[in-house]
């Protein structure tokens, strides 16, 4: 068995090596870090803080920001926000979408269904290049995994806005964001204090918000978090117990010669 | 293969095995004489094994779903990711799998250069294996960039436009890579076709690798010849078979921990941003385990000597078996060549770890001594170390480790007489 405590130890340097790597990088500000309710082995979304942050993204976010990849189904989906199908419905028909052509051979709009993807604010990037300055707002279905440092970084980015530095010169649709690489950021803040109005009497303070389309974004990004977790937790635990009875069986079968194992 | 006389019991079997010798060769597998004191760093055959067949399947699977298209296909793993029936399953084993694939690669190519397993007899075996490390790299190369993420589109840049440093013909031949002036969807369809194919020819080489094994058979860790079968061996099945198992349980226990619990830290972030040939990213890093190469690679400042620098970082391990002049395989017995083989293993670490650094300062004057000591391992140290080292005496068999008298000697003599027991 010592072998493996050696096994073990180049597992932890190459492991390091790799974590370095991230930690070398990033040389602005430690992102402020917070106890996600989706971190650790048994993580799991906090439902009402996913439906919370659909509304924060629905009536924020997506006037800029798309979900290219999410289908309005996927909000009644299991391990996310789950709305009932019902609710889901009636947010998809609020959105147009073109369908066509019918028989006439002619594009028609029509209301969303289930089966839709999410509509886009722009009709493409060009469009929304030019519409916000000459930046392009990122699709946001895998932002949370396309960063580093991911939620925390999300979460960091929004709370970060703040007064420049003295001496430091901000350009027009230029702001200053202590998260962000190079401190600044094309998107003006974006949350203030109860902008939305929340269903459930939450309080939509800027970090309430904050987090909850953060947590948002990272179900958009992972939907399938709490299977991964609550299958990888069975695997994990069958692996042991296999293990367990293998080497036992190995024991055995290496007793019949007296050479250790 | 041994030339062992064997005869089914069976009349049916008997009439198959005298048309095709399957059964000979399941009975030369279950049989085959190994060293009974093979520590568990000669587990990582069997469990490469392993690795190779779970990428090709779930290869296999996501090949059903994924695109070839450069519009399509980072659209086609959030197809797999989100909506094919546990799609993010197949493809985050497809993924951590790679880097697994290497971590085990790597050790048990170390356990090889430690225990002297490239020397007479078995430089072919040693040679093939170096073959499948190098497709391995270009598979896994290759396999990255089908994504099409901001790294899978810069990596390919970067790497094919090594080529371009070739005198004369290195621009037509990277055009001639890409199909076309760039990287774009005929690079990107070429990468598929041939990240399909490689695999296979992995797996063939493989066939050949243990082929090859099973002529002069194992080495072990004191390196020495020994009689087949004798009491120093025991048949591979039931022993090996069920060690090798337990071994892969617990590297299987790390797999599992990378794909449900940590399945994009091995990765880079920026693989998940949509391939931009206008933006480029702030660091163009490949996958971990090219990091050694790509620092050799930046270290040298002409380009054409860069990449003739990362080639020969390879080719130089293939002649490896010619450049240790040393008749004794285990370092066990080598108390010089020990040191230095823990040099080389810290230096490729450095390696490793300067080249997910930007290349500048301090880290580039890092990089180049490493190199340095790189080459000067194979090319200066191996061969005079060969020539001068006192090596410690050589035992006479396993079951008798050191010749005259070592304390365990009496028990070992002891408990030598297994085949009774059997």
């Amino acid at each position: 068995m010592k072998i493996f405590l050696k096994i073990t130890f180049i597992f932890i340097i190459i492991s390091s090596l790799i974590s370095s790597r991230v930690i070398a990088a990033g040389e602005q500000q430690e992102l402020l870090k917070v106890d996600w309710s989706f971190k650790s082995f048994f993580g799991k979304f906090d439902r009402a803080s996913l439906q919370r942050g659909y509304q924060v993204y629905t009536e924020v976010c997506a006037s800029c920001h798309s979900l290219k990849h999410l289908s309005y189904r996927n909000l009644a989906e299991k391990g996310g926000p789950e709305f009932t199908e019902l609710e889901a419905k009636a947010i998809a028909s609020n959105f147009e979408v073109t369908d066509g052509p019918n028989s006439d051979g002619e594009m028609f709009e029509r209301p969303a269904k289930l089966s839709d993807k999410f509509v886009m604010p722009y009709a493409n990037v060009q469009e929304a290049i030019a519409a916000n300055g000459g930046a392009y707002p990122p699709d946001m279905s895998v932002l949370v995994k396309a960063r580093k440092g991911g939620a925390n970084y999300i979460y960091s980015v929004l709370m970060g806005y703040d007064e420049p530095p003295p001496g430091m010169e901000l350009d027009d649709g230029v702001y200053y964001n202590k998260y962000m690489y190079g401190n600044k950021i094309k998107m003006s803040s974006p949350l203030d204090d109860d902008i939305v109005e929340y269903a459930d009497g939450t309080k939509a303070t800027v970090d309430q918000m904050a987090k909850d389309v953060t947590t948002f974004l990272q179900w958009t990004a992972e939907p399938h978090l709490e299977t991964r977790h609550k299958l990888g937790f069975r695997v994990i635990i069958y692996l042991s117990v296999l293990t367990v009875l293998v080497y036992f069986s190995m024991k055995k079968i290496w007793s019949r010669i007296e050479t250790k194992v | 293969m041994s030339d062992h006389e064997y005869t089914p019991k069976s009349k049916v079997g008997k009439w198959f095995n005298d048309r095709l010798p399957l059964l000979t060769l399941a009975n030369h597998l279950t049989d085959y004489p190994t060293p009974k004191n093979l520590n568990y760093w000669w587990t990582f055959g069997g469990i490469l094994t392993f690795c190779l067949i779970t990428q090709i399947i779930t290869g296999i699977v996501l090949g059903m779903h994924y695109v070839a298209h450069a519009d399509l296909a980072f659209q086609s793993v959030e197809h797999i990711m989100r909506d094919v029936n546990y799609g993010w399953l197949i493809r985050y084993v497809h993924a951590n799998g790679a880097s697994m694939f290497f971590l085990a690669v790597y050790i048990h190519i170390f356990r090889s250069l430690y225990y002297g397993s490239y020397k007479s007899p078995r430089e072919v075996i040693w040679i093939i294996g170096m073959l499948i490390y190098f497709l391995m790299m270009a598979t896994a190369f290759m396999g990255y960039v089908l994504p099409w993420g901001q790294m899978s589109f810069w990596g390919a840049t970067v790497i094919t436009n090594l080529f371009s440093a070739i005198p004369l013909v290195g621009e037509s031949i990277t055009n001639w890579l890409w199909g076309g002036y760039s990287v774009d969807n005929p690079t990107l369809t070429r990468f598929f076709s041939l990240h399909y194919l490689f695999p296979f020819l992995i797996l063939g080489l493989v066939v050949l690798h243990i082929w090859a094994l099973h002529v002069p058979g194992n080495n072990n860790p004191i390196g020495i010849d020994i009689k087949k079968p004798s009491k120093d061996t025991v048949p591979f099945h039931p022993y090996i078979v069920i060690k090798d198992a337990f071994a892969l349980l617990i590297f299987l226990l790390i797999f599992a921990f990378f794909v449900f619990f940590s399945p994009n830290i091995l990765g880079h972030a920026d693989n998940y941003i949509e391939a931009n040939p206008l933006v480029t990213p702030a660091h163009i890093v490949p996958e971990w385990y090219l990091l050694p190469f790509y620092a050799i690679l930046r270290s040298v400042p002409d380009k054409l000597l860069g990449v003739i620098a990362m080639f020969a970082a390879i080719f130089v391990l293939v002649i490896l078996p010619w450049l240790d002049t040393s008749k004794v395989r285990s370092t066990v017995f080598r108390p010089i060549y020990k040191q230095f083989y823990w040099f080389l293993v810290a230096d490729v670490l450095i390696l490793g770890y300067v080249g997910a650094m930007p290349a500048e300062g301090l880290y580039l004057l890092i990089a180049r001594v490493a190199t340095a000591y790189y080459f000067a391992h194979f090319l200066i140290i191996l061969p005079f170390l060969g020539l001068k080292e006192k090596t410690t005496p050589l035992p006479l068999s396993i079951t008798e480790p050191v010749l005259g008298g070592s304390a365990d000697m009496a028990m070992a003599r002891n408990n030598s007489d297994f085949k009774e027991k059997l």
